[in-house]
């Protein structure tokens, strides 16, 4: 059947636990995990409701493959309505956790209300309780998981966790799981501190049972992973290079975003590149990465681990950094990197980690310290008022910066808030990159087209993992389109988001989809859940689900303007590359995306779109 | 004529050992020299290629035989790559 079948309640207001079944009803038409788990979400939390008060739930999601034999069949995704954006959020992680939650017996965990005092949910299986947390307020998300595992003297218990970030307000906050992987963008663990939930820790040893038909999904999974390991990226790109072999990629095409997007080509993409972190350091001989790493279940590996330069400054009197730790991303490299024109790979390893430890989205935090970088190179800002000079192209002061967020420090209460409450605070709302107060990733619009349509229309803000159109405007997957036209790329966006948001409600990593298709996924899911799961019902389900965010975001007060990009991507265009004297054609590709959504230009959907989708 | 060949990921090994740091060579060419030409002068099967990009702009297979190569240009190759 896929499901459990049940879904666990957690009253942080009255400290309650209660078992309940799981909405079967709705897991026939939104599969599970995002789908599933935001139809709890809009029928339970009023769109209006202020997402950092009691009224708001969070909402830990599982599909049905996940922690099964299915490849990335790991995944689970937090939802809930974001501090950020004020948008529907819904983030996705991979690691361990979500396996285990359902090797517990759970599909999701609803959190309502707020505790009195911190708390974390423990659950051992069927028993699920609240524990204090009061000794673990104020600990990084590593000292955390520490904690509760040597107290429940059990080290497989697997931990989600907020860190410094999460308690202090940090409007971007993680949730982390597994040390080094998280639910990362739209501020899910603001909401989690503004609940006093300090972790979730679970031990699940029941493993993953009714499955429909057996000897079907054997067969069907067993065909999608020789499909993974047969296709060049997923086989063997993914796995030695990890996602950070598109900094050249993208820098060389004139779309890496650079000195908040000032720029689209940074001078020193290559030092921070996936190559540089292969390559013997000058210092000790030895290279940044030192392997690559699996979620649960996953035959890809893409994860990276790396070893610190013992005498890089930012660690050098620090001895707790020198061991193995998560190396760092394409988006976190960007983000840190090219966005506040730092080239110094160590430095940002050592960001990403105060991301990971503490808890907070990379790209949001490299947004926001770029936008603030600009406001001190303008003048708007100064040494004084942040503490420190901070010109484009520091490390010392991306390092400090990034301390200061994650600790609560000085100015590290203003960059806190995200760039959007940055720039308007000093007057200057121009120097904002973002899209429904969420700063947008790696991907210039200028020299990719689609993903400013991407960026615009995007359910959570700015975001790139809502349709991936990179795939086939750059790397040609599943075919190759232009990256400087705005022709044929509505059509593009709405099929990648509605396939998308099938695959994120699946149990599924959406890596896969650079090797699959809905057609791979489709005989997986059918194979393992009750009912006849075909590509059109599962692309029917994406549709679905696509357009029940939009409402709740049009009734949270969302409209067509919120569909729109930063006016830099519109009036000033690209200096250098391909896309040089290009600004986005956002305006032209707008109008017809609504239209083959079925919704008026005002972005609502028509009663016959909602008619046919059963909303 | 010059241009600037670089090869990045796995083809990086095709590369001169003192060029890998940097991902790219520059290199002499005669008149006329087509993509395909370079590819093959540096060992490299054609089925390795996937990304061709010349100054950044995208060449689909089907004109790497034909593009001929001008001064100054960078002609930029990728085996296939995915990330996020």
């Amino acid at each position: 059947m896929g499901w459990n079948r049940k879904i666990l309640r957690v009253d942080l207001t009255h400290g309650t636990c209660k078992a309940e079944p799981l909405n079967m009803e709705w897991a026939q038409e939104y599969l599970g995990q995002r789908g599933l788990a935001t139809k709890y979400l809009v029928e339970e939390v009023n769109p209006k409701a202020d997402p950092l008060s009691p009224e708001n739930k969070l909402i830990m999601a599982t599909g049905p493959l996940t922690g099964t034999m299915a490849s990335t069949g790991g995944r689970y995704s937090v939802i809930t309505k974001s501090p950020l954006t004020g948008a529907v959020a819904c983030s996705n992680s991979g690691g361990y956790f979500g396996a285990e939650l359902k090797f517990a017996g759970w599909d999701m965990i609803i959190f309502e209300g707020k505790s009195p005092k911190p708390v974390y949910l423990s659950i051992e299986n069927d028993k699920a309780e609240l524990k204090d947390a009061s000794h673990l307020w104020g600990k990084t998300v590593w000292d955390t998981e520490e904690i509760i595992k040597k107290s429940h003297q059990d080290p497989q218990i697997r931990v989600s966790s907020i860190g410094r970030a999460g308690e202090n307000g940090v409007l971007y906050a993680c949730i982390v799981n597994d040390l080094h992987r998280a639910a990362g963008r739209s501020g899910v663990g603001t909401v989690m501190g503004s609940k006093n939930l300090k972790a979730v820790a679970i031990r699940g040893t029941k493993g993953v049972s009714g499955i429909k038909d057996f000897k079907a999904f054997m067969t069907a999974t067993t065909a999608a992973k020789k499909v993974l390991a047969d296709n060049a990226v997923t086989g063997q790109a993914l796995p030695t290079y990890g996602t950070q072999v598109l900094m050249n990629v993208i820098n060389e095409i004139g779309a890496s975003p650079t000195r908040n997007s000032r720029d689209v080509q940074f001078e020193g993409a290559r030092k921070i590149s996936a190559e540089a972190m292969h390559e013997p350091r000058a210092s000790d001989g030895k290279p940044n990465l030192i392997g690559n790493q699996a979620c649960f279940g996953c035959t890809i590996a893409c994860g990276r681990t790396s070893k610190m330069d013992k005498t890089h400054f930012s660690v050098v009197n620090s001895p707790k950094y020198w061991g193995a730790t998560g190396g760092l991303e394409y988006e976190s490299a960007w983000a840190l990197g090219n966005n506040t024109g730092v080239d110094d790979l160590e430095a940002l390893t050592f960001a990403q980690i105060i991301c990971n430890e503490d808890g907070m989205d990379p790209i949001s935090l490299g947004g926001t310290i770029s936008a603030a970088m600009e406001l001190f190179e303008e003048g708007v800002l100064t040494e004084e008022m942040i503490g420190l000079k901070a010109p484009f192209g520091s490390a010392e002061g991306l390092i400090e910066l990034c301390k200061m967020t994650a600790e609560g420090r000085g100015f590290g209460k203003e960059l806190a808030l995200g760039s959007r409450r940055l720039c308007d605070k000093y007057g200057r709302p121009e120097f904002s990159m973002t899209v429904k107060s969420q700063e947008y990733p790696a991907y210039d619009p200028r020299g990719i087209q689609g993903m400013g349509l991407t960026y615009a229309t995007s359910n959570r803000g700015g975001c790139h993992l809502r349709s991936y159109t990179v795939a086939s405007e750059v790397l040609g997957i599943p075919v190759k389109t232009d990256p400087l036209v705005t022709e044929g790329k509505p059509g593009l966006v709405k099929a990648f988001q509605d396939a998308t948001a099938a695959f994120d409600s699946a149990g599924i990593c959406i890596f896969t989809s650079f090797a699959w298709t809905l057609a791979d996924v489709a005989p997986q899911v059918d194979a393992a859940c009750e009912g006849d799961w075909s590509v059109e019902r599962l692309a029917e389900i994406g549709e679905r689900i696509w357009n029940m965010e939009r409402m709740f975001n049009n009734a949270a007060g969302f409209t067509a303007k919120d569909d729109d990009l930063p006016k830099r991507l519109k009036t000033e265009p690209a200096k250098t590359g391909p896309a040089k004297g290009l600004v986005s054609g956002i305006d032209k590709m707008k109008p017809e995306y609504y239209d083959l959504r079925g919704w008026d230009q005002s972005g609502v959907p028509s009663k016959e779109t909602l008619d046919r989708l059963g909303l | 004529m010059k241009i600037v060949f670089k090869l990045f990921a796995t083809l990086q090994d095709f590369l001169p050992a003192e060029a890998r740091r940097t991902s790219a060579v520059t290199i002499e060419l005669a008149e006329d020299t087509k993509i395909i030409n370079v590819i093959e002068s540096y060992g490299i099967a054609r089925a390795m290629c996937h990304l061709v990009l010349v100054d950044g702009f995208y060449i689909p297979p089907a004109q790497w035989d034909s593009r001929v190569l001008r001064d100054g240009e960078t002609l930029a190759i990728w085996p296939p790559v995915a990330g996020g």
